[in-house]
């Protein structure tokens, strides 16, 4: 396993005390349970966790689909609930990648310059700072099981983290890591995409969704919302039952009885 | 830059149609997504050391920006050269105005039949119709090119123009097409077939036509790459070869062309190298026995120059052809070529097209696009693609009447007053506090209302339905216990 | 204005920044191959012949018997080479006994015999300037003497190679040779025969160009077949 060379700064690198959560747009409206067990997982792992009540949304929804001063707007709200050097951990490879890589894009030339620059190079992915940072060794106390990783396109080709997940899976012991068809193929969500172009979109999920269920994993886990939105919902769609993913930070905190 | 542009809105194409169609075409689905796993793979097993690979596409990166810094100069001085050399330059603002010049140096010799090697630019200046119009006809030579000719139709891929069909369409194909000619799916026979088809054309041919893969300013070269031998054929046979090329093709140094020939061999095919890497530099010279007397190279804008304006969007000029772009996106992969209606098409095409054509006739282009990363990882000269088609929706998204420094063809052609002001509302509840705060309260409260419909997302999906409690609330209720 | 000072003039009117030089030398002097006389040479013969060409290796004075040979193993009714060449003329000596052969000469301009060279020459033996072992690849000069259609129309084209002149990589070639100095008419990287790969991807040989590459490997006196004979 190559150690993820994602440039985490250094502030990233040293374990912390204490640490700001980016909850996110999507799993605060349509996911919560997720967000709160990955505060759960690394309030149990001894950090302070802090949740500024006053975040809303990294702005790659408005970015992405053309409209950079709407999520300036938008960006430029997150930009004051920082104010100590802790790393801000996020829970999503895209959104993650958005504060990280396009921030300082975003606000270049802009008066916050600098500000975001500061803010981008402490933002860290959720699965990349409990592998690189904590070294976080689950103690498994699930039964049993196969799963296949998801891992979102933003956490693969923006953060380098796509062998975090897997990793912090690896560690479990009762659980099968299985490799699914075509697992670097993106998954058709891509925000505005999977609406704009929802023919295109649903040609890509009816894929992904398949070669997960095809598998031979009994569910799939991903650290991005909106790839575990867009799969999961193709798959209720479609009447599947009992196949579904969850957020691996979910999935961490069941397996190490952190969870009910 | 001086000029500048106030946006109007227009009109668009069909993409999304071409692609609802062409994904309903299961047996098409499976030829792409079989050829394409192939040629990722064969890429792959090509590019065996990851840290070469990566410092060769730096290289690549670096010489193509290099050549592009430079490019007027280098075109003046790729033009002084092949003058010297005895080779011909033309210059060509448009597409009409090219297919002019290569009709009128045909005309000229009362050619009636011109063999043509592979060359995306005759696409898309649509060479072929023009000369048939006026009584020349010509014929395409490559294997691949010249079954989708017989077909009617246009290439699918700009590396593997027929990768659309299977043996058996194209055993039927020269069943039908060609006289005497029994159906037969041996792929060694139908490749017979065609070369024999071929061989009394390059022999008759009053002129051949070529594209150009590297036109070295240095020495004067143009440099062809091939596996069938069809565009030495071209370039070799008849009296006369007209080569074909995008402005952005000049290279500054013969040295320039190894790097940028192991990347395109490789990165197209997995081949470390093909079977022809042709470099002409003049016509047949005094005492030579073949080798066409007359060379001629057009060189085509074509809306280059208006990607080239813009150093963010000029980096779309750095491609050098390879298609790997389009082997590994996986919208390319379910709809292939013909979906996008435009000579390139797949990533490459999504962002060099609205230049060619203008954003008003290609305004789906941008957007049709996950922004999955897939394309640019692979790219041999790492054009940051998914940028340039960020850029590009925002340049698509413009409103009218917005007065802009950096003028592109169609700005604005993607807006609409509905979009606009559902991003202006998501800004209003997103970007203030108070207001997102209330927003999350009333979403979760009015969660039974969650409609059944959500524009395009509930054709494949349940409904978005928020939750009972948003996190900040967990949040605070979890504070509040503790408390 | 011309269309020539229109485009140029668009092109200038952008703005630009310095740009990086690149170093291709360098690229070449870390990644480059590193092979001994032997390495270079079997990697050479593997990757040729991994694109299904012939490779006979011969000494200095047994090239022109095993040409021979290898002419008389094929159903080759005539065969084009340059007499009037030192190489040719030694060839010219060793096929002219073979009574079902015919041997021409490029000697009148392609247009007066296009009919002939396309319909009615099955072969043709040229001279190699050079080889490059990475990838396993003749250099091809063709001049007045041995013209470019010569490996390029017959079906079956035998080169003679002296594998002294092999290259590590196309890189070395070009700059040791000094390529940019001056360049030919028409410059060729040869790589096996002719194929495609058009139809659903299923390689095929002789496409438009020879089906047949047979490259006459002339080796110097202090190395033997023997020692190259495990290449692939």
């Amino acid at each position: 396993m190559q150690p993820n060379s994602a440039a985490t700064p250094a502030a990233g690198r040293v374990r912390p005390t204490d640490v700001y959560f980016f909850g996110t747009c999507l799993l605060d409206l349509f996911l919560p349970e997720a967000g709160m067990d990955a505060i759960t997982l690394l309030e149990n792992l001894g950090l302070r966790v802090h949740f500024p009540q006053a975040q809303s949304c990294c702005g790659q929804p408005a970015y992405t689909s053309g409209h950079p001063n709407e999520a300036r707007a938008v960006a430029r709200a997150q930009l004051g609930l920082f104010p100590n050097d802790w790393p801000i951990v996020v829970p999503s490879g895209s959104c993650g990648g958005m504060m990280k890589h396009h921030w300082p894009r975003l606000f270049a030339g802009e008066p916050e310059q600098a500000l975001a620059e500061a803010l981008a190079a402490r933002v860290v992915e959720l699965s990349d700072f409990l592998l690189n940072v904590l070294d976080f060794h689950p103690q498994d106390r699930g039964l049993p099981t196969r799963v296949a990783v998801h891992t979102s396109c933003g956490a693969r080709r923006e953060m380098n983290v796509h062998v975090t997940s897997w990793a912090l899976v690896d560690r479990l012991g009762n659980v099968e890591r299985v490799v699914h068809d075509h697992e670097s193929e993106c998954c058709g969500f891509g925000g505005t995409f999977s609406v704009k172009h929802a023919d295109i979109a649903g040609a890509m999920v009816t894929d992904k969704a398949a070669s997960l269920q095809h598998s031979g994993a009994l569910e799939f886990v991903t650290a991005d919302a909106g790839c575990l939105l867009n799969i999961n919902g193709k798959l209720a769609k479609d009447g599947e039952r009992v196949f579904a993913g969850k957020h691996l930070a979910t999935f961490l905190l069941e397996r190490t009885g952190g969870k009910a | 830059m001086s000029e500048q542009q106030t946006i109007t809105l227009y009109p668009s194409r069909q993409f999304k149609d071409n692609a609802r169609a062409a994904l309903k075409d299961g047996e098409l689905r499976q030829s792409l997504r079989t050829a394409m796993d192939y040629l990722m793979a064969k890429r792959l097993s090509a590019f065996s050391d990851g840290d070469e690979l990566e410092t060769l596409r730096t290289l690549g990166e670096t010489i193509r920006q290099r050549c592009l810094a430079k490019l007027p100069e280098l075109l003046e001085k790729l033009e002084a050269q092949l003058t010297a050399n005895g080779v011909q330059v033309h210059w060509a603002e448009t597409t009409e105005q090219a297919n002019e010049i290569i009709h009128g140096l045909i005309a000229r010799r009362g050619g009636t039949l011109a063999v043509k090697g592979k060359s995306m630019v005759s696409e898309e200046t649509e060479l072929n119709h023009y000369l048939e119009a006026r009584g020349v006809t010509a014929v395409e030579s490559d294997m691949g090119e010249y079954i989708v000719q017989l077909a009617g139709e246009k290439p699918t891929h700009i590396i593997m123009p027929a990768i659309h069909k299977t043996k058996a369409h194209i055993a039927q194909l020269f069943h039908d097409k060609l006289p005497d000619t029994p159906y037969t799916e041996d792929v060694d026979s139908l490749i017979r077939i065609g070369r024999n088809a071929l061989r009394d054309l390059y022999l008759k041919a009053d002129v051949g036509l070529s594209g150009v893969n590297f036109a070295v300013a240095e020495t004067g070269t143009l440099c062809l790459v091939e596996n069938e031998g069809n565009g030495r054929m071209c370039t070799t046979v008849p009296d006369m070869h007209i080569a074909i090329t995008g402005i952005e093709k000049v290279v500054e140094k013969l040295t320039d062309v190894v790097p940028l020939y192991s990347l395109l061999t490789r990165s197209a095919i997995g081949q470390p190298i093909t079977t022809y890497f042709n470099m002409i530099s003049s016509p047949r010279k005094p005492g030579e026995k073949d080798g066409p007397r007359e060379v001629h190279l057009v060189l085509l804008d074509n809306g280059r120059s208006q990607a080239y304006a813009d150093e963010q969007l000029r980096k779309t000029l750095q491609c050098i052809r390879c298609g790997a772009c389009m082997n590994h996106c996986p919208v390319y992969t379910r709809i292939g070529g013909h979906a996008y209606g435009t000579t390139y098409p797949g990533p490459i095409g999504e962002i060099i097209s609205p230049h060619m054509l203008g954003l008003e006739n290609t305004k789906d282009l941008p957007t049709a696009s996950s922004l999955c990363g897939a394309c640019g990882e692979v790219c041999p000269v790492k054009i940051p693609i998914p940028e340039m088609l960020m850029r590009l929706r925002e340049e698509e998204q413009r409103p009218a009447g917005e007065v802009v420094a950096h003028p592109l063809r169609g700005q604005g052609a993607a807006h609409t007053g509905k979009e606009a002001l559902a991003w202006r509302t998501w800004r209003g509840l997103f970007g203030q506090p108070g207001a997102y705060k209330l927003f999350g309260w009333a979403a979760t409260r009015l969660r039974g209302l969650t409609p059944p419909g959500q524009l395009g997302w509930t054709q494949n999906h349940v409904p978005l339905k928020p939750a009972a409690k948003t996190l900040h609330q967990l949040v605070r209720e979890r504070d509040a216990a503790r408390r | 204005m011309s269309a020539r000072d229109n485009i140029l003039a668009k092109l200038r009117n952008a703005p630009r920044s310095a740009p990086v030089e690149p170093d291709v030398a360098a690229h070449f002097e870390r990644f480059g191959p590193r092979w001994n006389e032997v390495e270079a040479l079997r990697h050479w013969a593997t990757m040729m012949r991994s694109v299904k060409t012939d490779i006979v290796w011969c000494t200095e004075s047994d090239w022109p018997q095993r040409l021979a040979e290898q002419v008389k193993a094929r159903p080759i009714r005539s065969l084009l080479l340059a007499r009037q060449t030192p190489h040719g003329a030694l060839a010219h000596t060793a096929l002219e006994h073979n009574p079902l052969l015919q041997l021409k000469t490029f000697d009148r301009m392609v247009d007066d015999w296009k009919d002939e060279l396309f319909n009615d020459t099955d072969a043709a033996f040229t001279v190699v300037r050079c080889g490059i072992a990475a990838t396993g690849t003749l250099v091809l000069w063709p001049d007045a003497d041995e013209p470019r259609t010569m490996s390029l129309v017959p079906p079956t084209h035998f080169a003679l190679f002296d594998t002294r002149t092999l290259h590590a990589d196309f890189h070395t070639a070009m700059t040791s040779e000094a390529w940019p100095n001056g360049m030919p008419t028409n410059a060729l990287l040869v790589s096996g025969p002719s194929k495609t790969a058009d139809i659903q991807l299923t390689l095929a040989y002789g496409a438009h160009g020879p089906r047949d590459l047979v490259v006459l490997a002339v080796l110097p006196p202090h190395l033997s077949a023997d020692q190259l004979k495990d290449a692939a």
